[in-house]
């Protein structure tokens, strides 16, 4: 077996990324450099009032005395922060109707499989599509108005909606939380925003997809969801890039608020570019998600389903403040080539009677690592608290890696703690089995990984669900060891 | 229709197989006797080209055409199948997806068109329900705690569907109580024809009380020492294999 599946790894490897095009579009871009002055440059760009200019400059001190983390399980060239441009916008840019839109862009939206033209578009869902730092369509807003729902980009709502993005913004993820959310709120460009009214079960899926376009840029998207109280909302997020040589920074940061009986469902299918099989290139992905189940019986769910970029550490995490609050965090991590992945998830608890789960499926092939970091906090007050927490990682060949680190910290004596973990590799006997049944190595391998994540594919919403199956495929076609 | 040819096969350099012919022709019933360690499991492995066992020597002919190099699901694809001595588990892969992907490809492979859903699932449920299992088995994730009788009636559920030319069944009997048994004798019945071929590996006479073989070959440490007939069964059950190394 040994020999045959060598050549099937070197193989692999050249698999090409299909959403690595670049469009050739004129764009307005800030030469590279930070300082207060871009800063300000940024904000008189996007009409801000001065209360988020100073937000930004604010989040901007504190950043500079910052360090960047090092306890991650990654290994990256540092990140020259001065050599990055921190805006580019396509110059035809308006975000009045779909009409007004660069058609180049419409065509890269179309190759990616997202149609920006509502009656194409998947009965359903409704989707906001932001390339490079600005937003260029949303869909489906009159439809969404009808019921109250906002849907627009996150500069749009600045504008719009001044008092709900004051009242909500640096809530969850205070512009001080950690290195990357501080320079995030800086330095953020665009996003979405999202508020569902009291009783409201949003009527359509809602989506954003982040494309990265422009060279040389970080991309600093922002995105914040509220949901009021007792109304429902289910949300993903999509992101490709083109391949380049260089590696391009992405820091976002997700807020979420949850009110009383309210849900929020967020997943997400990252799919950045991850650098060659050398390591070159790919998307440094240091993301801040976090959401707050503000309310009494209030529920936020994480899904991500995480195949792309050369580096990602992201923690999508709940704060289960109100009683009886329920916060998930379902993961599929899938490093190969050199791709490094530390991942996982924060639950904290402090409402009585919260409840979290935490399941999660890394997958390594290649010389992929991959880490699951998960911390369960329960606090003194939280009477009754529960967790349960299943950390599962797969092996493909023999030079990849899988860590765990979870870490515990109950303050309450009631609390129920549930922990299981395992390692395990692709038997060469289960490999074997589908083979002798006629089904050759790949859809094998393909089939046994996407056995191993049913758990998490099945949180996605339907649609979603199929194409994260088909992700998995491409990615691991090729990658058996 | 298969014929295998002075076959020597080894596992960590430890020689197990050591120079075995076989010769099954469409329409019969082999069976293979032998004490534990003879090597029995390795030729049902070998046979079906796993890679875990070097060959060292011989060839193995499938209507003529040598298959000795062939991969594994190239056999597969060409009528070779394997009911396990131990399946093995895949979670969260559904009894249903696995069959109808192996069924695909088969049909891909003869040229023909897929099976839609609707026709495998009546085909499934009922085989399933010759088996004496529940429509219910086919959204269970493959072997996985699955009972004994449950693994072994999968297997034939899976050569019912699938169809072979040769059915090689590795100790199918083992473990099973008399009623499983005799459900799995009736599958292993209803599968065989004219143009396809049983080869049996079994312990005990009581799974050819049900399924008569043609021809009978006893093994002792990785060779064919005697072939016979029935009468051979009952020799070995009365007698043991003992006589046979004087
Ligand atoms: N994977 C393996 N690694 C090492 N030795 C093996 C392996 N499989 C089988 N053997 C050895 O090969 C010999 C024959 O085994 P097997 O073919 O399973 O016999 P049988 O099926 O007749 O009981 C035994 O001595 C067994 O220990
Ligand atoms: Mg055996």
């Amino acid at each position: 077996m040994a020999d045959k599946n060598q050549k099937i790894i070197d193989q692999a490897i050249d698999q090409e990324y299909k959403y690595g095009f670049t469009t050739d579009i004129e764009q307005t871009k800030f030469e590279p450099g930070l300082d207060e002055s871009v800063i300000k440059k940024l904000s008189a760009l996007k009409k801000e009032p001065k209360w988020l200019l100073d937000w930004r400059l604010k989040a901007f001190k504190r950043w500079k005395k910052m360090k960047e983390p090092t306890w991650a399980q990654i290994k990256y060239d540092p990140i020259d922060y001065q050599a990055l441009s921190y805006y580019a916008a396509p110059k035809k840019k308006v975000n009045e109707s779909l009409d007004d839109v660069d058609p180049e862009i419409l065509e890269t939206y179309n190759k990616l499989g997202i149609s920006l033209n509502e009656q194409k578009r998947l009965e359903g869902v409704a989707v906001d599509a932001v390339f490079d730092s600005v937003s260029i369509a949303t869909t489906f807003k009159d439809e969404l108005s009808k019921h109250g729902v906002i849907f627009c980009s996150f500069s749009e709502a600045v504008i719009n909606h001044p008092d709900l993005i004051k009242k909500y913004l640096g809530t969850v993820i205070p512009a001080s939380d950690n290195y990357f959310a501080a320079l995030n709120s800086a330095v953020f460009s665009d996003g979405s925003f999202v508020y569902i009214p009291k009783g409201v079960k949003c009527p359509l899926e809602l989506s954003t997809y982040f494309r990265i376009n422009a060279s040389n840029t970080g991309q600093f998207e922002r995105t914040l969801i509220v949901a009021d109280e007792g109304s429902y909302v289910s949300y993903l997020e999509g992101c490709t890039a083109p391949m380049r040589d260089e590696n391009q920074l992405h820091a976002a940061c997700v807020e979420l608020v949850a009110h009383k009986d309210a849900t929020i469902k967020y997943s997400t299918i990252q799919n950045w570019y991850s650098g060659d099989k050398e390591g070159k290139g790919g998307i440094y992905n240091f993301v801040t998600k976090r959401g707050r189940c503000e309310g009494d019986n209030s529920k936020i769910s994480w899904t991500q389903v995480e195949t792309g970029s050369a580096v990602t550490w992201k923690y999508p995490s709940v704060i289960m403040q109100g009683d009886n609050s329920v916060g998930e965090f379902y993961s599929v991590a899938v490093t190969k080539n050199k791709q490094q992945a530390d991942t996982g998830t924060k639950m904290i608890h402090i409402g009585k009677n919260t409840k979290s789960t935490i399941i999660t499926k890394g997958i390594s092939a290649g010389e992929g690592q991959n880490t699951y970091r998960g911390g369960v906090k329960i606090l003194k007050d939280a009477e009754n608290a529960q967790n349960f927490s299943q950390c599962d990682s797969i092996l493909i060949g023999d030079k990849c890696g899988a860590h765990t680190f979870p870490y515990i910290d109950v303050k309450n004596p009631t609390a129920k703690m549930e922990h299981e973990a395992t390692t395990s590799s692709i038997g060469e006997d289960q490999l074997f089995y589908c083979n002798q049944r006629g089904i050759k190595l790949d859809d094998a391998v393909s089939m046994i990984v996407n056995g191993f994540c049913k758990e998490v594919f099945e949180e996605l919403p339907m649609e979603f669900a199929v194409e994260a199956k088909q992700l998995i495929e491409v990615t691991l076609e090729n990658s058996v060891g | 229709m298969v014929k295998i040819k002075n076959l020597e096969a080894s596992i960590e350099d430890k020689k197990i197989l050591k120079g075995i012919d076989l010769d099954i022709n469409p329409g019969e019933v082999h069976v293979i006797m032998g004490r534990n360690g003879s090597g029995k499991s390795t030729l049902a492995n070998v046979i079906a080209g796993n890679e875990a066992y070097e060959l060292d020597n011989g060839s193995i002919f499938m209507n003529d055409e040598d298959i000795t190099e062939m991969s594994i699901e190239n056999r597969a694809l060409n009528g070779i199948f394997l009911c396990f001595q131990y399946p093995v588990a895949i979670p969260g892969v559904s009894m249903a997806y696995f069959l109808r992907a192996a069924l695909n490809a088969h049909l891909n492979h003869q040229g023909k068109e897929e099976i839609d859903a609707l026709e495998f699932l009546k085909n499934s449920k009922q085989i399933l329900g010759e088996l004496g299992l529940d429509d219910s088995f086919l959204k269970r994730s493959i072997n996985d705690g699955f009972s004994g009788g449950e693994k072994k009636k999968s297997e034939i559920l899976q050569l019912l569907s699938i169809n072979p030319k040769l059915a090689v069944l590795d100790e199918t009997d083992s473990g099973l109580d008399v009623d499983a048994l005799r459900t799995v004798a009736k599958g292993v019945n209803k599968f065989r024809n004219n143009n396809n071929a049983v080869l049996i590996i079994t312990h005990y006479q009581r799974l050819l009380d049900y399924i008569k073989p043609d021809i009978v070959h006893l093994m002792i440490d990785g060779k064919i020492v005697k072939t016979g007939d029935m009468s051979l069964v009952e020799k070995v059950e009365k007698d043991g294999y003992s006589w046979l190394e004087e």
